[in-house]
């Protein structure tokens, strides 16, 4: 008997896995990504003349009213931040699928590898922050924010995805599975305490975050992961836009809230962000003295 | 409060303590009202061509550097005259004054003008 190889199993189930949209309006092209509930697909929309990407409910996955589900979340939230859909629908073999808009980029995790400045990804983290402060302005929680799910596009725009896990905080959920990524996740949200979830528990997100972005960070900045990601909930920013500000003052240069200074931190900062005007002012001050010395032989 | 009127003032206030420093010189202490005036005046207008650079272009080393020559070309028109005993101080006038021109144009980049909301009832 002959054993069939990984690569032919795998081959094979993505070719039993392709989709087969209804009517003629999407052509599938190459998969881009696989999630825990279904896999993207590049597709070209023959009607408006472009490509989009195409999740469709993963094969053996009945949960299709969590696909339908996370459909209409995207369909509430419209942000820059936050990639648009265009379409849902049923593919013929009944599975649910969704069109969206085709997202150019590199993911966080991998743009983290390209070598930046901190200001530059701090100011990222910021505009990480306001598509999640909007969709808590909504009532909704992305609950499963990480690297992996934020893409950084070709002009350096910031798109959260995969809102397949969002809760919308007006409808009632009892307390169940955890649904997440343990990684980045609110201690609250592990314990399978949904209740409790509120937009705080992205905020714990937005901290591991902060800390996976900023390999060795300043003392500021630390203290803001730090508060960011405490454990107890009430501890923590109330809101993403409040972490946003904080981190907005850091770059600033300016006493940052989730961090106490001394007063050396305190010169060390002022001094540290006038650097130039510090130089320019001592360099007056030593020809002041040298003009000095000079004058009196 | 925009700039230019920023850098007037700013110019202004260093270029009178620049002249201040003169009392430091004693060969030159009898003379430091003159002094004082001159680099005072000498300072506004740095300050004034500082402060219309930086509305016209933003940037922190061009700004930086523009103080620096405006100041070194005022100092220099002072210093070319000379003092009643006919001696030049080209050192002790030019440098200080580039450098206070560089603080000034260094100050009038980092100004930002503050802007007057006006509202339609």
């Amino acid at each position: 008997m002959e054993w069939l190889s990984d690569n032919v199993l795998q081959h094979l189930r993505e070719v039993s896995e392709m989709p087969d949209p209804p009517g003629a309006r999407y052509r599938i092209g190459e998969q881009l990504g696989r999630g825990g509930m279904g896999v993207v697909y590049r597709a070209h929309d023959s009607e408006l003349q472009r490509d989009v990407a195409m999740k469709v409910l993963s094969i053996g996955d009945a949960d299709a009213e969590r696909m339908r589900r996370e459909a209409r979340v995207l369909a509430r939230i419209e942000h820059p931040g936050i990639v648009p859909i265009h379409d849902v629908g049923t593919l013929e073999d009944g599975r649910v699928f969704y069109t969206m808009k085709l997202v150019r980029g590199a993911r966080l995790d991998a743009y983290c590898r390209q070598s930046h400045s901190i200001p530059d990804l701090l100011r990222l983290f910021q505009r990480i922050c306001e598509p999640v402060a909007f969709a808590h302005a909504q009532g909704i929680v992305h609950r499963d924010l990480k690297p992996e799910n934020i893409m950084v596009g070709q002009f350096g725009e910031v798109l959260v995805l995969d809102w397949g896990v969002a809760r919308v905080l007006s409808e009632s959920e009892l307390d169940g599975p955890v649904m997440g990524t343990k990684q980045y996740m609110a201690p609250e949200q592990s314990a399978g305490a949904n209740a409790q979830i509120d937009g705080r528990s992205d905020v714990y997100s937005l901290g591991k975050i902060l800390q996976f972005l900023i390999a060795a960070p300043a003392k500021p900045l630390q203290s803001i992961a730090r508060k960011a990601s405490a454990a107890a909930k009430d501890a923590r920013y109330s809101s993403a836009l409040a972490m946003s500000e904080d981190v907005g003052r850091y770059l600033d240069g300016l006493p940052v809230l989730a961090h106490p200074e001394s007063i050396l931190d305190r010169s060390r900062r002022v001094l540290g962000h006038n650097k130039t005007l510090v130089a320019l002012i001592l360099a007056y001050l030593l020809m002041r003295i040298l003009l000095f010395l000079y004058s009196r032989t | 409060m925009n700039k230019i009127v920023y850098g007037l003032l700013l110019g202004a206030v260093l270029g009178a303590f620049d002249g201040m420093t003169a009392w430091f010189t004693p060969a030159v202490r009898d003379q430091i009202m003159g002094i004082v005036i001159g680099s005072t005046f000498k300072g506004l207008i740095a300050g004034a061509c500082s402060g219309y650079f930086a509305k016209k272009v933003n940037s922190l080393p061009l700004g930086i550097v523009f103080g620096l020559a405006i100041g070194m070309f005022l100092a220099y028109l002072v210093a070319a005259m000379p003092n009643p005993s006919g001696q030049h101080y080209y050192f002790e006038i030019m440098l200080p004054g580039s450098i206070v021109g560089a603080i000034v144009g260094f100050a009038t980049q980092r100004f930002q003008p503050t802007t007057q909301t006006v509202s339609h009832s």
